[in-house]
């Protein structure tokens, strides 16, 4: 495998100051967890945060404080690690943190019907001002075309799809905004699992499209 | 070691106080810690807009983290202040959701493995750090405005770049740019 559509230096580094919502930081988060190069570029944008922390000009505790933790220190506490779905196998195709939101692997995540050939599992628990969804395209079936009011980062799981002249398989994210008018087509052979975030409400042409979509939130 | 020759204020020794906390519990080394970093968290979460006892309050709880995780840190996969801030950055986050920042889990089998090992894994990650600190002091001021106000001020783009009167694009490609000097000036480092 190989990850030929990164994601962008800017989102690594928003997600590193922790400015991002919920809901892409679940997308970036699930790509890092594929893409040792992005990894790479997120630990980068860590140490500008630990840089920024020895910069920062240090304001005096309160005189109590210290006390305070010294108190604690000894005491049994919380290291706040992240609840994380239950064992899965050796070969999960679901990577964390994503796991834990499905609450197990691919067969875990409840599938709604959509329109011929496209399944999706909406995450309503996660806040922010965007929104992820996974979605299933029967391979060789298409999405309807749709434009975007806003951002939309797609990343593959399982499958892949074209869409005009790119293609995208495991790990790759494809990148769409206001100006993006597309149809992403699943590949041949296995069906198309995808991460999608979007920041607001997809633009549809067609009638189908049109009516259906108050129904899904899509 | 006594608590006058300990010293939190450079990469190696706040990492050698790190390896104290961690191996012996030493609380004098804590302590060493405790004044170096939680005044620089609490003016970290003062920046980002929390209201002065929380500001302190966060500060307290990611020193206390510190001392409870310390055994996790790996001066091999991050330095010091880099491990201090995202410790700080998390309990910021997780003090105002109501889920946990997402993260991956870096014992889960469905990681991908680096290839090879990357050119920058060649050097130890506390002297990376401090490239990466001294880098920051390179960048243009446009490009360290866009930097400060994403960590400091916990903006999204699109707020940065009303603030600013400039187009959503010229914010990313100024962080784009000042992230690819970065990685630059990383990199010349390196060779």
């Amino acid at each position: 495998m190989n990850i030929q559509h990164h994601l962008m230096d800017e989102t690594l580094m928003a997600y590193a100051a922790g400015d991002l919502d919920q809901a892409t930081s679940y997308l970036v988060a699930t790509h890092l967890a594929l893409c040792p190069t992005c990894r790479a570029s997120a630990d980068l944008a860590d140490d500008i945060g630990g840089g920024l922390i020895e910069d920062v000009e240090p304001v005096v505790m309160d005189s109590v404080s210290f006390g305070n933790v010294l108190e604690r220190l000894d005491a049994p506490g919380s290291t706040a690690e992240l609840p994380r779905a239950a064992h899965v196998g050796d070969n999960p195709i679901l990577p964390e943190p994503l796991r834990s939101i499905v609450g197990g692997d691919v067969d875990a995540i409840k599938w709604r019907r959509i329109g011929p050939g496209v399944h999706q599992m909406r995450f309503d628990d996660i806040d922010g001002t965007s929104s992820i969804r996974l979605l299933k395209i029967a391979a060789g079936s298409s999405v309807l075309e749709h434009g975007h009011n806003g951002e939309e980062l797609t990343m593959v799981l399982t499958g892949g799809f074209d869409d005009g002249d790119q293609s995208f398989t495991r790990g790759d994210i494809e990148i769409a905004d206001q100006d993006t008018v597309h149809q992403p087509v699943a590949m041949q052979g296995e069906d198309c699992i995808c991460l999608a975030m979007t920041t607001g409400p997809l633009k549809f042409f067609d009638i189908f499209g049109k009516v259906a979509q108050p129904f899904f939130r899509i | 070691m006594t608590t006058a020759t300990m010293d939190a204020g450079t990469p190696d020794g706040a990492a050698h106080v790190m390896h104290l906390i961690a191996q012996d519990k030493n609380k004098e080394a804590f302590k060493v810690l405790f004044q170096h970093y939680a005044p620089r968290v609490k003016g970290y979460m003062l920046k980002l807009g929390t209201e002065n006892s929380l500001a302190d309050e966060l500060a307290q709880e990611t020193l206390l983290m510190v001392w409870r995780k310390a055994e996790q840190f790996d001066r091999s996969k991050a330095s010091p202040s880099t491990w201090i801030f995202t410790i700080a950055r998390n309990l910021r986050i997780d003090a105002f959701r109501k889920l946990n920042r997402p993260e991956l889990d870096p014992e889960d089998p469905a990681l991908v493995p680096p290839a090879e090992e990357a050119a920058d894994d060649r050097i130890d990650r506390i002297e990376r750090a401090d490239i990466v600190a001294s880098a920051l002091k390179e960048l243009n001021p446009e490009q360290v405005e866009v930097v400060r106000m994403s960590f400091y001020q916990d903006k999204s783009h699109s707020v940065i770049a009303e603030e600013l009167g400039v187009p959503l694009g010229t914010v990313k490609s100024r962080l784009r740019l000042a992230f690819g000097r970065i990685r630059k000036i990383l990199g010349d480092e390196l060779e």
